[in-house]
């Protein structure tokens, strides 16, 4: 990433540890805030906004940003980027479907498959980081650079594999997970995982889907080893200072593969996702995601110079755009103000970060 | 004072001066290994018409990248010049359109709306500039914030639909040519003559495309600005050392904003070369990627992305690299897919070899 | 006869801390002044105030008896106040001309329309500063980065000598050089001296203030607690007005 660019004139006045917690508890609140405020002003909008339904197609429809913003999230405190986790999404979408076949084509029962299936692909969905990350850390090549070589390379391997066609063919019981709930209140009581089967008109209230609960628990992994493992704390460390870091010891080198890794392998995961969402799989499936995961980390406060950052505001800065997408298609403004909007919100998340910084 | 042993790369055979020679020049002797490579692999692929083809093709690559030349320089990045070019095409052909409309005539409106689209692509690095310099966000956000809102805008005009209807006269100049020679029979300019039959249309030989001298002159022109101008010797400056620009008295907040705003308008400039050569106004899909492209044949030309190296030609010489790459590949009968992991492995290279001879160019 | 440079009572305060203390400085023209004291003392800040990156709270400076407003590092390059950082400032992708010349270029007609930089003329007079300054570069048309420490500080003092600094300003400017090129550094403020330039000498190091230095300051959180003239003192006393064994009131 580019060096900070001001000039060394000026003294800073000086700052003692409280002005930083404040101002760190200060930009939190002020990212919920905002989001507050959103999920207000789309609710007055259009009244369907804020039914219960509402809120679970939010996070069904999110769970792609949310791990790719988490993924990034780790690159970023390092002081990095990830370019290529867009296309690690659609590569592990193509591969996922693919090994599901081979391990069914084996005489696995459907299950089996399934599981070994996707075990194999995050398996495989970890080579990418495991590349960048070397690139990064052992040639001093710039993450830009190095994960954008990954985004084109992950991109004609998954073309390869396909050979132009989409992938397809996964086993009902995969579209059944992905667009399934966790539990379901029916006339007849409630039950879990299956779906009751009703009369028509009978309406049936599903609680939570299955790919949000795994993308919680997924994500809840993560915040914990970023926040409290030795592995966190020294991801951190290098964000801060990096030469600080190799004096203290810490394993650098090995730490930045595994924050690479751990990007691509939330990405594979996405992946993986996507697969069981739309039962099919795209390289260029997650292209345009990559813009909401790194705005949303960046309007969760994060620093693009690395050092600072959380989980929990990643998330917040996620539901954020995830809010404005919906809010949007539901007030019936067409998607294209999305982007404009998103472009904006960026900006002026980042504005308002160093008018903060300044002041504490 | 003592000799110069202080920083000069390089150890055993890294060292020679064959070796840097060498590093220095590895784009242009990859470019010709590549030529040879692919005169044997495909057919067709060393004859006029094909390399007339990849300039033509190439327009709209060499502006972006002489574009990102200069924002590269300068440390930063500009994520923005695909969009903005979209913008600036989709844009260009509303405006013609809106006139067609009124009755104006095609001259009129085809140059009004140049002009117009050339004024406007101003703005978005206006923007940039500003909200780097005054709100000092980082290039890399403030310009993936510009992409979104160009591309929306762009969207937003077009409805998602490119845009026709516009005057048969745009896409006669941008895919003329200065020459066209019917071999032992006659020479005409500009024109194809119109007194040939049409069965015979095939043996016309065209020669220079009119976006070659175009293009020439752009590049030589910036090119001139970058090495000659006190604008570029500014700009390698800011890129070197800002605390040393600053201590000289340089201007070095308002030098940025001008260097974003060349950048959008080169992006500007590149979409109304769009509309020309297609005839229609386009938007910039995703997948399209043209920013990244750009910075890829600026890196391969040498630059760094940390700033204080660059040239016009040499980013020119990198968007070549990776034209005749795709080219080469898609005449021999690879997939294009290969394409992709081509230039992936390229650019690692190029940053490689950059470490290794920080000197070389 | 008026004093080059002289400061009178500066106070800068930041927050609840008083980083300088009224303090009253003077400088001769062809003297160098070192400005001595530990980590915190206030030597940096006072610097930074001469040179215009801090505006003091309270209290004046004069340059050849005059008030001088430095508000702006602009302010003090215009009033002949140059100032040589330890990180030099010189920009690594140019060559030593460019440097002296950053942001001043000489350009000429090209064609006799286009204005272009006259790199030719502008290597000449960088190296004609060099001469008078007795410093060799072999080549100066590579790039600063193929310089040593030593070259890179001859630069960087070249710079300001070109646009006529009277008062040269100097934090630790032998800190990251070896020994041979310490000595050149020395040599060359030596030189300017006889110039006639006056020059202040942030340095922690005795022996280059025994060296070149004809006066020395010593300050203490904030506070000048001595002056000394270097001849008439030694390392230790100076070391203990640093450090606070030795309280002595100010002088002149």
């Amino acid at each position: 990433m580019s060096k900070n660019r001001q000039p060394a004139l000026a003294d800073g006045a000086p700052t003692g540890g409280r002005g930083r917690a404040f101002a760190s508890s200060v930009k939190g609140s002020w990212v919920l805030i905002f989001l507050g405020l959103e999920i207000a002003f789309f609710c007055f909008k259009s009244p369907g906004f804020a039914a219960f339904d509402s809120g679970q197609m939010l996070l069904f429809y999110g769970v792609q940003v949310f791990l790719l913003a988490t993924a990034e999230l780790f690159v970023i405190i390092t002081g990095g980027i990830d370019l290529s986790v867009g296309y690690v999404l659609g590569f592990a979408s193509i591969v996922s479907i693919k090994l599901i076949g081979w391990f069914g084509s084996l005489g696995l029962g459907t299950g089996l498959s399934l599981l070994l299936g996707v075990g194999a692909t995050l398996l495989v969905g970890l080579i990418p980081g495991l590349v960048n990350g070397a690139l990064v850390a052992y040639l001093d090549v710039p993450p830009f650079i190095a994960t954008f070589s990954m985004l084109g390379v992950c991109h004609g391997v998954s073309e390869l594999i396909i050979n132009g066609v989409y992938a397809m063919g996964l086993p009902k019981l995969a579209s059944d997970i992905g667009t399934g709930h966790l539990m379901y209140v029916g006339p007849g009581g409630a039950s879990l995982f299956q779906k009751p089967i009703v009369d028509r008109g009978v309406s049936v209230l599903e609680i939570v889907p299955n790919i949000v609960v795994v993308t919680a628990i997924v994500v809840g992994i993560f915040a914990f080893a970023l926040a409290r493992s030795k592995f966190g704390r020294h991801v951190y460390a290098i964000g801060g200072n990096v030469d600080a870091a190799v004096r203290a010891g810490i394993p650098v080198k090995r730490r930045l593969l595994g924050v690479y890794a751990t990007s691509s392998f939330l990405a594979s995961l996405a992946g993986v996702v996507y697969a069981f969402m739309y039962v099919s799989g795209k390289a260029d499936a997650g292209a345009s995601l990559l813009l909401d995961s790194i705005a949303a980390v960046v309007i969760g406060g994060a620093s693009m110079f690395g050092g600072s950052g959380t989980v929990g505001r990643t998330m917040i800065g996620a539901l954020i755009i995830a809010v404005l997408d919906l809010g949007l298609r539901m007030s019936g403004t067409p998607t294209f103000d999305k982007y404009i909007l998103v472009g904006v919100i960026l900006i002026l998340a980042v504005i308002v970060e160093r008018y903060m910084q300044e002041a504490a | 004072m003592d000799g110069e042993i202080a920083a000069e790369g390089g150890r055993g055979i890294l060292g020679t001066r064959a070796g840097r020679a060498l590093a220095a020049n590895w784009a242009a002797g990859f470019l010709l290994l590549m030529l040879i490579v692919f005169s044997l692999t495909g057919r067709n692929f060393l004859s006029i018409v094909n390399f007339q083809n990849v300039i033509q093709i190439q327009t709209v690559p060499f502006l972006l990248a002489a574009a990102e030349t200069f924002v590269v320089i300068t440390g930063g990045i500009d994520l923005s010049v695909g969009f903005v070019m979209g913008l600036a095409s989709v844009g260009a052909a509303r405006i013609m359109q809106l006139m067609l409309a009124a009755s104006v005539a095609p001259g009129w409106a085809i140059a009004a709306a140049i002009a117009a689209v050339l004024v406007g692509s101003l703005l978005p690095g206006l923007v940039n500039g500003i909200v780097i310099t005054k709100f000092k966000v980082p290039p890399f956000i403030a310009t993936m914030g510009m992409f979104g809102i160009a591309n929306g805008l762009a969207l937003k005009i077009s409805q998602g639909f490119p845009l026709g209807g516009l005057p048969d006269q745009l896409s006669a100049i941008g895919n003329g040519y200065l020459l066209y020679v019917l071999p032992g029979e006659f020479v005409s300019l500009f024109s194809r003559p119109a007194s040939i039959p049409y069965a015979r249309i095939r043996e016309i030989a065209r020669l220079v495309p009119l976006t070659l001298p175009f293009i020439v002159i752009a590049l030589a022109a910036l090119s001139f600005a970058l090495k000659r101008a006190r604008f570029g010797r500014h700009t390698y400056a800011i890129g070197g050392s800002m605390d040393a620009a600053v201590r000289s008295g340089i201007a070095v907040d308002r030098h940025l904003v001008k260097v974003y705003v060349l950048s959008s308008f080169l992006a500007g400039l590149a979409g109304v070369v769009n509309i020309f050569q297609t005839g229609i106004g386009n938007y910039t899909t995703f997948n399209a990627q043209y920013e990244f492209f750009a910075v890829a044949a600026v890196v391969l030309g040498g630059a760094s992305l940390a700033g204080g190296k660059g040239r016009i030609w040499s980013s020119a010489l990198g968007v070549l690299v990776l034209a005749f790459l795709e080219n080469g590949l898609a005449i021999s009968g690879i997939l294009p897919f290969y394409r992709y992991i081509a230039v992936g492995v390229l650019l690692v290279v190029a940053v490689v070899i950059d470490k290794l001879f920080p000197d070389a160019r | 006869m008026d004093y080059l440079l002289e400061t009178r009572d500066i106070t800068k305060r930041f927050g609840g801390l008083t980083a300088v203390d009224r303090v009253s400085i003077a400088l001769e023209r062809g003297e160098a002044l070192a400005l001595l004291g530990d980590n915190g003392a206030g030597k940096s800040t006072l610097i930074k105030i001469i040179s215009g990156v801090h505006k003091p709270d309270e209290g004046e400076i004069l340059i050849e008896g005059k008030k001088a407003r430095i508000e702006s590092p602009m302010d003090a390059l215009a009033a002949g106040i140059e100032t040589i950082y330890q990180d030099l400032a010189l920009a690594e992708n140019l060559d030593v001309g460019a440097n002296i010349f950053l942001g001043r270029e000489r350009m000429r007609r090209s064609l006799g329309v286009l204005k272009v930089l006259d790199d030719q003329s502008m290597r000449e007079e960088a190296q004609k500063v060099l001469d008078r300054l007795d410093i060799h570069i072999p080549s100066l048309k590579k790039t600063i980065r193929t310089l040593s420490g030593g070259q890179r500080q001859a630069v960087a003092i070249s710079r300001s000598i070109y646009w006529d600094a009277k008062v040269l300003i100097m934090d630790e400017p032998t800190a990251a050089l070896g020994v041979s090129e310490q000595k050149k550094v020395l040599d060359l403020v030596r030189t300017l001296k006889d110039q006639g330039i006056g020059i202040i000498i942030i340095s922690h190091q005795m022996y280059d203030v025994f060296e070149v230095a004809d006066r020395l300051a010593v300050m203490r959180r904030g506070v000048k607690v001595g002056e000394r003239v270097v001849k008439d003192t030694t390392p230790d006393e100076v070391v203990g007005l640093m450090v606070g064994s030795e309280t002595v009131g100010k002088e002149r």
